[in-house]
């Protein structure tokens, strides 16, 4: 089973050579960290950043250089800020290669919802449906299952969705997984997790093809 | 050159009213009209719809327009990291819409390019789409989203000229030149004004048309929301 850090090894190997990547706040932002670095990749931030590097060393912090998340970052040679339309207009008008987000649920169908709480949780979506609207490469990064151990790999979503059809890849602690029509397609096991605990773990329909192989970080 | 200073935060939100609807600059704490809103607070002006990202934090930015009841509707994106705003929210007190990101700022852009309306994928076959208007083009559907109407827009830039050009630093630029010219009446605040005729015309971000009213913020916090910092090797 992969901690958090494990589901962001596994999602950095699916960046490519000259990917422009937008990566959402929480597991997806750890991402960055494990990017193989003989390629060329560049992070975008729908605040109003392409190019951005590590967080600043200590006392080199500059409140006007900050992520999607409102942390404190530096850019790297080949940076540029823009104003807010500008963001979405990379996003909207799919400039952006690919887009790394987190989810409360997903839907076999490729539903997803990341954003409320009907009642409880109200922080909104932020830049999430304008995301998952137009990005035609989405992986989700999440747990398989929440902290009650219920799965949130599902048949329907019972959340209010942030965008329909649109979930390509999924990465949990237990397992890589396609969408495809039929449901979930399992591609990959995390190391020691068997196929009859990942099939426990999703309530929607995994298809499960010949062997399953183990990833490899 | 038309003159758009003002001495005074105070000569700079003239004309502000209960009731009214404002638009604010910023992402987070960064790129907030401080100025702006330390005087509103001052002003205590009550029953506003406020159309901006995010919503503060419990102490500081709109976190302390919501503090003294004085806002009556929020229009964001994002509004976590405000306790007082979600007790507001959930209680009933505060009208909230929440909007996608990328539509809220096509909203602003919209009102200062003189479009009523426009299309976006975002949020179809969601919540945020119920009632509206939605069309297909080229097999794809779509939300009509409909221009901000604002009496107010409060802004805030790195420099600027009397004459209203305005500079942007970093990532606190976002959301403020898209509501340049998008209310009434824009009041754009600056950390440093300078004299006109010194900012190289061909690094304007926004020229003064779509400033009504500028002035140098007596002080800046530029409060730091998520400090994150790496140790030297």
């Amino acid at each position: 089973m992969l901690d958090k850090t494990g589901i962001a090894k596994r999602i950095a190997k699916e960046v490519q050579d000259g990917y422009y990547v937008n990566l959402g706040i929480g597991i997806p932002t750890l991402v960055a960290n494990y990017v193989r670095e003989d390629i060329e990749v560049e992070f975008q931030s729908e605040n109003g950043v392409l190019g951005m590097g590590p967080f600043p060393f200590e006392g080199e912090e500059d409140a006007d250089i900050i992520n999607a998340g409102k942390q404190t970052i530096t850019t790297l040679p080949g940076a540029s800020f823009f104003d807010s339309a500008m963001s979405f207009s990379m996003i909207r008008g799919k400039h952006v290669d690919l887009t790394i987000l987190g989810a409360m649920e997903v839907a076999e169908n490729g539903d997803i919802a990341n954003w409320k709480i009907p009642g409880k949780m109200v922080k909104g979506m932020g830049g999430a449906m304008d995301l998952v609207a137009s990005a035609e490469n989405i992986i989700v990064a999440m747990m398989h299952t929440n902290r009650a151990g219920e799965s949130k790999l599902l048949k329907r979503c019972s959340l209010p969705l942030t965008g329909v059809g649109c979930v390509k890849k999924i990465v949990t602690n237990l397992a890589v997984l396609e969408v495809t029509k039929e449901g979930f397609k399992l591609l990959e096991r995390a190391p020691g997790v068997s196929v009859e605990e990942i099939k426990k773990a999703t309530e929607g329909n995994l298809i499960v093809e010949g062997e399953i192989p183990e990833m490899i970080l | 050159m038309i003159n758009k200073k003002v001495h005074s935060v105070q000569e700079a939100l003239q004309g502000v009213q209960d009731n009214m609807t404002f638009m604010f600059g910023g992402f987070g704490l960064s790129g907030i009209p401080e100025n702006s809103i330390a005087e509103l607070v001052k002003m205590n002006t009550k029953g506003l719809t406020c159309i901006s990202n995010n919503a503060g934090v419990d102490n500081f930015g709109l976190g302390l327009l919501l503090h003294q009841n004085q806002i009556k509707k929020m229009i964001s994106s994002y509004v976590g990291e405000n306790a007082e705003f979600e007790r507001q929210m959930l209680s009933g007190e505060l009208e909230v819409e929440l909007i996608p990101q990328g539509t809220l700022a096509e909203r602003c852009r919209a009102a200062q390019a003189g479009f009523p309306a426009i299309y976006t994928p975002a949020g179809y076959g969601t919540e945020v789409a119920d009632g509206k208007e939605t069309r297909e083009f080229d097999g794809k559907m779509y939300v009509l989203e409909h221009a901000f109407k604002a009496d107010f827009a409060f802004v805030k830039a790195w420099k600027g000229d009397a004459a209203g050009n305005l500079i942007f630093k970093g990532t606190a630029r976002n959301f403020n030149p898209n509501m340049c010219g998008a209310a009434k009446i824009t009041v754009a605040e600056v950390e440093e004004l300078v004299p006109v005729g010194t900012l190289d015309p061909n690094q304007i971000h926004i020229p003064g048309i779509f400033v009504q009213r500028i002035f140098q913020g007596e002080k800046y916090e530029k409060r730091i929301e998520q400090l994150t910092v790496r140790k030297r090797e």
